[in-house]
């Protein structure tokens, strides 16, 4: 019945050639970089390089996670994971309690804190660089993990997102709870989070690759190495002048730097695609 | 769209909104007014005093031949990213939609380099472009041509183009695939019973049914080029070779944090501003009208 547009024999050949060749062009960069992390760095300076494995795996992550360049990378991973849960669980945990608010209140000052909240849509970090740098150095925060967190969770999405999902809980379930004399917060605890589970979920995996993978935000507030995250941390180990990379740790730290969000992505794919959508659309 | 059923009180929802509101005032407002207001002064070289300029800082912008310069890079820049990273999306994603089994496999495999953050992204393909140690240019030396990104600006106009576009890739597959899955096989083939061969069905039918999603990925696609490729051209060129990748962004790091020209930098962010601005209302705009078919 559906084989009259499914191609079958040379063309479902040819289809899958196509997508293989997509494959191996996108995985070709890390195969490299994994290469490149698994060798000595003479193998590396007279090219051309493997491109095959070697046997300096283990020394080369060593290297990279117990000394590294400036930092140890072990110490860079670390500000990153606190930095990447900080944005995730802060902006989730405020989005919420304001998206409640939002829905199941009128209280003065709504419809102005809710176009206040829409306008922080339109304005990434990105363009707010440098007094929101001369805020943050204010407060004493440069090289703080605050300094880190409190910018990036800034922002409307997540607040968007949960009126939505809360616009669509039915209404019986609030009227239940008014009927019973539960308080509000009860409402919330015991139906409405429970019920937004699978929401945050996907949420959080958005944010937390989001915050990961934040790079001009923690190359201008962290001047103190221990402070450094790894996305920003790799740029750094690269010397300055005419000396040679140490190519091998610096792979190793690439890989290091990719894999924690690469895991969440292939082993939540589901709410990966899900947050995703939700997000954008 | 207003719930029916609400609770009472004016307090308690104040102190829920009350977190946000602080996180936003401190680290939004006032950093997005500063920007504005600093855009109208010129601080003196030693930053004690600052003259107020009006427009000073636009006028100059507009009539610097460097800034002009950076918005063609830009635009270039972005468009390029875009057509590269939805192209082989697209190509992609009709291979395997044409997969009864195994469209789903090969998802997995093309998505998670969404995940992999621009600026390690930069220094994978710095790597295979390098001018001493890397592969891919050793071997085009083999065949003859001289790579060298450091100082062509084609050059390194194209590997920063590449390296952005190449994990931008999968998240244009997924909502690609996910568009062409959603067009009803029947109306498919009808139009094969028809006649019609795949490129003819593709053309009339497949393409036009997929507007919607090309129009969305266009938009976020933009705004992913202007915004969120700083960290690519911080790790491979710093917006060289004689600024042929400084795009806007950068430009505004560069001026702001190396040059220490507050009054600049800061014009620079409200144009930026009044970019993405008019981004997201033709994106909200387009949402809006989407919902009403």
């Amino acid at each position: 019945m559906s084989g009259m547009v499914e191609k079958r024999g040379v063309g479902l050949w040819l289809t899958h050639a196509g997508l293989i060749l997509g494959v191996l062009v996108i995985f070709f960069p890390i195969w490299l970089a994994f290469v490149a992390s698994t060798v000595t760095q003479p193998e590396i300076v007279r090219p051309p390089m493997p491109l095959l494995p070697g046997d300096q795996f283990f020394e080369n992550y060593r290297e990279a996670l117990v000394s590294g360049v400036n930092t140890p990378v072990a110490r860079m991973l670390a500000n990153s994971a606190v930095m990447a849960l900080g944005i995730a669980f802060g902006k989730i945990a405020i989005s919420l309690l304001s998206a409640f608010a939002i829905v199941y209140f009128r209280f003065p000052g709504r419809q102005l804190f809710f176009w206040l909240i829409f306008l922080t849509l339109m304005l990434p970090v990105e363009v707010r660089i440098v007094p929101t740098y001369e805020v943050v150095a204010r407060f004493g925060m440069l090289n703080s993990y605050p300094g880190l967190i409190f910018p990036l969770i800034a922002s409307a999405t997540a607040t968007f997102l949960f009126r939505q999902f809360f616009m669509t809980v039915p209404d019986e379930l609030a009227e239940a709870a008014r009927v019973d004399g539960a308080r509000p917060m009860r409402f919330f605890w015991d139906i409405l989070l429970p019920m937004s589970r699978t929401n945050i979920a996907a949420l959080f995996v958005i944010l937390f690759i989001y915050g990961w993978n934040q790079y001009l935000w923690p190359l201008l507030i962290t001047t103190d190495p221990s402070m450094n995250t790894i996305v920003m941390g790799i740029k750094q180990m690269f010397p300055s002048g005419d000396d040679v990379a140490d190519w091998p740790v610096i792979m190793a730290t690439s890989l290091l730097a990719m894999l924690p969000p690469v895991l969440v992505v292939i082993l939540m794919q589901k709410l990966f695609i899900r947050g995703l959508v939700d997000t954008e659309k | 769209m207003e719930k029916r059923v609400t609770f009472k009180g004016w307090l308690l929802p104040l102190l829920l909104v009350a977190p946000q509101l602080a996180v936003t005032a401190v680290f939004f407002f006032y950093p997005a007014g500063q920007a504005v207001w600093q855009s109208l002064f010129i601080p003196d070289p030693f930053g004690l005093r600052s003259q107020f300029v009006g427009l000073g800082n636009f006028e100059f912008l507009l009539g610097d031949s460097y800034y002009r310069a950076s918005f063609v890079t830009t635009a270039v820049f972005s468009s390029l990213v875009t057509l590269v990273s939805m192209g082989a999306a697209l190509c992609l994603a009709v291979l395997a939609d044409r997969l009864i089994k195994g469209a789903s496999t090969y998802r997995t495999l093309l998505i998670w380099p969404y995940a992999v953050a621009p600026a390690v992204a930069g220094v994978l393909w710095l790597f295979m472009f390098n001018t001493r140690v890397g592969v891919i240019s050793w071997y085009l030396g083999l065949l003859g041509y001289d790579w060298n990104h450091v100082l062509n600006e084609g050059e390194a106009m194209g590997l920063v183009v590449v390296a952005s576009a190449w994990g931008r890739v999968s998240y244009n597959f997924l909502f690609f695939l996910a568009g062409l899955q959603s067009i009803p096989r029947s109306v498919i083939e009808a139009a094969a019973i028809d006649g019609a061969r795949f490129w003819t069905r593709f053309r009339t039918i497949v393409f036009p049914l997929l507007s919607p999603t090309t129009f969305f990925l266009l938009v976020v696609n933009i705004v992913y080029a202007f915004f969120e490729t700083f960290g690519v051209i911080h790790t491979i060129t710093s917006g060289g070779p004689q600024q042929a990748t400084t795009i806007l962004v950068y430009k505004v790091f560069a001026d702001g944090f190396v040059g220490q020209d507050l009054g600049s930098s800061a014009a620079q962010s409200v144009i930026l501003l009044i970019v993405v601005g008019t981004l997201t209302i033709i994106q909200f705009k387009y949402i809006e009208r989407k919902v009403h078919y």
